[in-house]
């Protein structure tokens, strides 16, 4: 269990900003921390990771107290066991992809963990390069692997995906959602990037002005009402174009563009660049037997 | 040829960059990351040998360090070292002289380590000792490099302040720059050509291995 309650002052370009959060969160889980830049996400993470002092609070993590302002505790990163991917990634230059996991274990090296890692990113092959050898995903994937060498007990992630294509992204996301199966790391993600929060999070914390305004699963937080839906994806809106009655939609949901038909009045209600949730119901479904 | 001079040089060069390297990575830290009162004083005092005359450094450190003196008195009779006139006194003087070539390359290679490496070091159980010299310092070698090189090469050259402090005795305080001169008051044109001929190499390898190494093209000629 997490529990957090932080407050702090920062001097932002309109003025001060006071930061207060508040919340509990179970071990295990999957958080996203959303909203729009200058939120606060960012200056959450790094007082988690210990990087930042907040003037008061608490902070509780797995009942080890991290953070007591009452009491005068606020211990070092060092002491937290967190690992942080950057957002630029700061990956060591002069060390190679395993030599950077190493150095992250602490005293006890355990080589065996270091391949399961180097395995589970698929770097197995790359791991005596040094990082500015890389593209931008494997540095990325390095990064990943690196924070979770130090078996951290969350693992927080500042933006780490924003830098890449919408095609790497993609794969990334999966490497996130395998790699928080497989090591059941707390993880928090920061992220601006609505899909991708809809896509990995179990949890969802909504945030604005310095403060979180909303929580929960992301249906809860962007969908006005639950559906009985079996198919969803989070696509954004391209371009609609009006043709007799019906208006034609044409939608990115990840890779692909997809085509969809509504009716003029819903068609009205859209402009593109809009976020859209496209759903099928129970109800007749496309269903066709693959042969391979 | 004598070659005690050129042997006292070097050694001189060679103990007056280790203590430099010693304090300099310390001042060269607290220059880059620290901000407080007294900053642009210490600046100041560790670039004033860049713009001094040699002489008027060594002057004064000859009237502070003379046995006459309140400070030489004092050095004398508790710490017994005779700064005037010795070894000493010329690595003394020379690690003042040729502070700047140490702290100013130190400083601008901390400065250029991103404070995120430091971070993430932290995050992942480093402490700051072990973040300075796994990360910090690997990731500055060549400001590392050319920190000592400059300070060598500097002391080797040095020439007034040595005079002023340590005068030109064989084998204690007669280095290399000095004897060029002593021979060349003495009309022997052959003796001092020989030195500065050994100085002039000396510094010029020096100075190439460094270009050579910092460019990287020594690594290119090891593929």
């Amino acid at each position: 269990m997490i529990k957090l309650d932080l407050q702090k002052q920062l001097q932002g370009a309109q003025g001060t900003f006071h930061l207060q959060l508040h919340g509990d969160l179970e071990m295990g889980q999957f958080v996203a921390l959303y909203g729009a830049s200058g939120a606060g996400k960012t200056t959450l993470l790094r007082m988690l990771a210990g990087l930042l002092k907040p003037d008061q609070g608490f902070l509780e993590v797995n009942g080890q107290v991290w953070i007591d302002t009452q009491q005068g505790i606020c211990l070092p990163p060092q002491k937290r066991k967190v690992g942080l991917v950057f957002q630029d990634l700061a990956l060591f230059p002069h060390l190679t992809v395993k030599e950077n996991l190493q150095f992250a274990q602490g005293k006890k090296k355990d080589p065996q963990q270091v391949q399961a890692l180097l395995e589970a990113v698929e770097l197995t092959q790359l791991q005596g390069r040094k990082p500015d050898t890389l593209s931008g995903g494997q540095q990325q994937r390095v990064a990943l692997a690196r924070a979770l060498a130090s078996q951290p007990d969350i693992l927080l992630l500042d933006e780490p995906l924003s830098a890449l294509d919408t095609a790497m992204r993609a794969k990334l996301q999966q490497y996130l959602l395998a790699l928080h199966r497989q090591f059941g790391v707390t993880t928090m993600l920061v992220s601006h990037d609505l899909p991708e929060v809809y896509t990995l999070a179990e949890q969802v914390w909504v945030m604005e002005g310095g403060a979180v305004v909303r929580k929960g699963s992301p249906q809860e937080v962007f969908l006005s009402r639950k559906l009985s839906g079996k198919f969803q994806f989070v696509g954004q809106l391209l371009h609609k174009e009006l043709a007799d009655v019906v208006c034609l939609l044409s939608v990115l949901v990840g890779q692909e563009v997809v085509r969809l038909v509504v009716t003029q009045s819903e068609g009205e209600a859209l402009q593109p660049g809009d976020k859209l949730l496209v759903a099928s119901k129970a109800f007749n479904p496309v269903i066709m037997k693959l042969d391979y | 040829m004598d070659w005690a001079p050129l042997i006292l040089t070097l050694r001189l060069a060679l103990v007056a960059t280790g203590i430099l390297f010693l304090i300099g990575l310390p001042l060269g830290w607290v220059l880059a990351y620290r901000r407080f009162v007294g900053r642009p004083v210490l600046e100041t005092l560790v670039s004033m040998p860049l713009v001094l005359p040699p002489t008027v450094l060594g002057f004064y450190l000859l009237l502070a360090f003379s046995p006459g003196g309140r400070v030489g008195a004092w050095i004398e009779s508790t710490l017994g070292i005779h700064l005037v006139f010795s070894f000493a006194g010329l690595v003394l003087a020379s690690v003042i002289y040729s502070l700047p070539f140490m702290v100013q390359p130190l400083q601008a290679g901390f400065q250029q380590v991103p404070m995120r490496l430091q971070e993430a070091a932290y995050t992942l159980g480093k402490s700051k000792i072990a973040t300075l010299w796994h990360v910090v310092l690997p990731n500055m070698k060549s400001a590392l490099l050319t920190g000592c090189v400059l300070t060598f090469a500097h002391t080797i050259g040095e020439f007034g302040v040595v005079l002023m402090i340590g005068g030109n005795i064989p084998g204690q305080t007669r280095v290399a720059s000095i004897a060029i001169y002593d021979e060349v008051e003495r009309m022997n044109y052959a003796a001092a050509n020989q030195y500065a001929l050994v100085l002039f190499a000396i510094t010029f390898i020096i100075l190439l291995l460094v270009y050579l190494t910092n460019g990287g093209y020594l690594k290119r000629l090891g593929r």
